[in-house]
């Protein structure tokens, strides 16, 4: 099922868009939430929470201000981030800046893709270390151009292109 | 912008990621929908991290799926007692608002019985003020016959049944000073359709009769007193039974009554 027919079906209110909606998203949504938030129970909540609010509140996406995707990664990242707030605010040494999405893989057993069918996590490990960096700081932790910049080191301006060139390389791997 | 330098531009994927400021993603968004080439990359870089993070998504509990659809209220699930009470008040609601209604209902149908009766009582009333009316009349009428046969200057004259009804009578009042003639036939049977009774005035020697008129509207008249045209010199009366309009000499064999002056 692609977006737009999915984008259909939450339009009707039909409740399969739900199913549709969380076999599509919800992998890719918890790894995010679980890269902010350490704790297994509580990202569990934050899932939860996510998914609760896309459903409900989904009157206000409109297409033309984004892609829905882009939405409720939005929402999930939000969501994350307000959950360490009111929790972990006074103990960030849960949330130290070296930790990446990477490190989700140090508790393989915990992981969904025990066997990664299209191989992707052994694909991201022979990435560059830069783009392992820069894609958890923007895409994982929502880091702005400018933050990212600072904490990697690099001029800001090339910032979005070395971003590029690191999901080039991924699309190559994936074929798309 | 040439197209090909915006997608290197390395925009697109900030757009996905949701990196942009709003202004910013309204225009890329309105490029994406004009440029399909635009479009395909977006979709293209979407597919690449939704698939790059799903395959880092930790182990998470089937539990969850089916939590969040209890929490949506999306399956039958016991978490509806909050509900049962909107229910309950909205149940007491429409049971108000079908009470109202049938009351509502029942005091038109008392309306309407109400205006039913007083039509009907409207109705009686007509009538009896009609019976009434028409017992005036009736009496009026009777007042009137009284006054014709007790005038003291009538010749009263008896006519007896003949041949062809010899039951019948009927009598003849003739007042000899105007001359007019009355007829009383309440003595005679009701003539059949299309016939009518003829009053004859008769002279004997030699008999000759002449008509002084017919009792048309028989049935219609209570009182049976009928006025007839003056009669000057009659020696006899009689009546016979006529075809409607009346004949010009009288048919002998329906003659009903027959009386001498």
């Amino acid at each position: 099922m692609t977006q737009d027919e999915l984008l259909v079906l939450l339009y009707k209110k039909d409740e399969r868009a739900f199913t549709h909606l969380y076999d599509m998203y919800s992998k890719s949504l918890f790894s995010v939430i679980a890269v902010l938030v350490k704790n297994r129970e509580e990202a569990e909540d934050v899932l939860q929470e996510v998914f609760v609010k896309i459903w409900k509140n989904f009157d206000s996406y409109h297409e033309s201000k984004g892609r829905f995707y882009t939405w409720i990664l939005n929402i999930a990242r939000n969501t994350a981030i307000d959950k360490l707030r009111s929790k972990n605010f006074n103990n960030s040494q849960k949330n130290q800046p070296s930790d990446n999405f990477v490190h989700l893989l140090d508790d393989s057993n915990k992981l969904v893709n025990k066997i990664d069918t299209i191989g992707i996590q052994e694909f991201v490990k022979k990435l560059k270390p830069k783009c392992i960096q820069i894609i958890d700081l923007l895409f994982f932790k929502g880091y702005t151009q400018q933050e990212a910049s600072e904490e990697l080191e690099i001029p800001l301006g090339t910032v979005k292109t070395h971003n590029r060139n690191c999901i080039n390389d991924l699309r190559n791997y994936l074929k798309v | 912008m040439e197209t090909k330098q915006y997608i290197a531009s390395g925009i697109l994927e900030l757009y996905v990621y949701g990196l942009l400021s709003e202004p910013e993603t309204i225009e890329v968004a309105e490029m994406a929908q004009n440029n399909i080439e635009i479009n395909d990359e977006i979709i293209a870089i979407e597919k690449a991290i939704v698939a790059l993070s799903s395959s880092f998504s930790p182990f998470h509990s089937v539990a969850n799926y089916e939590k969040i659809k209890a929490k949506l209220e999306l399956k039958q699930v016991p978490v509806i007692a909050l509900d049962a009470k909107t229910n309950y008040v909205q149940y007491i609601g429409w049971a108000a608002a079908v009470l109202l209604l049938l009351g509502i209902g029942f005091q038109y149908n008392q309306l309407e019985q109400t205006t039913n009766q007083v039509v009907t009582i409207t109705t009686q009333k007509q009538k009896v003020v009609n019976d009434l009316r028409d017992l005036k009349l009736q009496n009026n009428a009777n007042q009137t016959s009284l006054a014709v046969v007790r005038d003291a200057k009538n010749t009263v004259v008896s006519l007896g049944g003949q041949a062809v009804s010899p039951a019948s009578f009927a009598k003849i009042y003739w007042n000899q000073e105007s001359k007019t003639v009355y007829v009383d036939a309440a003595g005679l049977p009701e003539p059949p359709k299309g016939m009518v009774y003829q009053i004859w005035a008769l002279k004997l020697n030699p008999l000759t009769p002449t008509s002084i008129g017919l009792l048309s509207h028989f049935e219609g008249n209570n009182t049976k007193i009928f006025a007839v045209d003056a009669a000057t010199d009659a020696q006899a009366f009689g009546i016979t039974l006529e075809p409607a309009g009346g004949s010009v000499t009288p048919t002998m064999e329906q003659l009903y009554a027959l009386g001498k002056v």
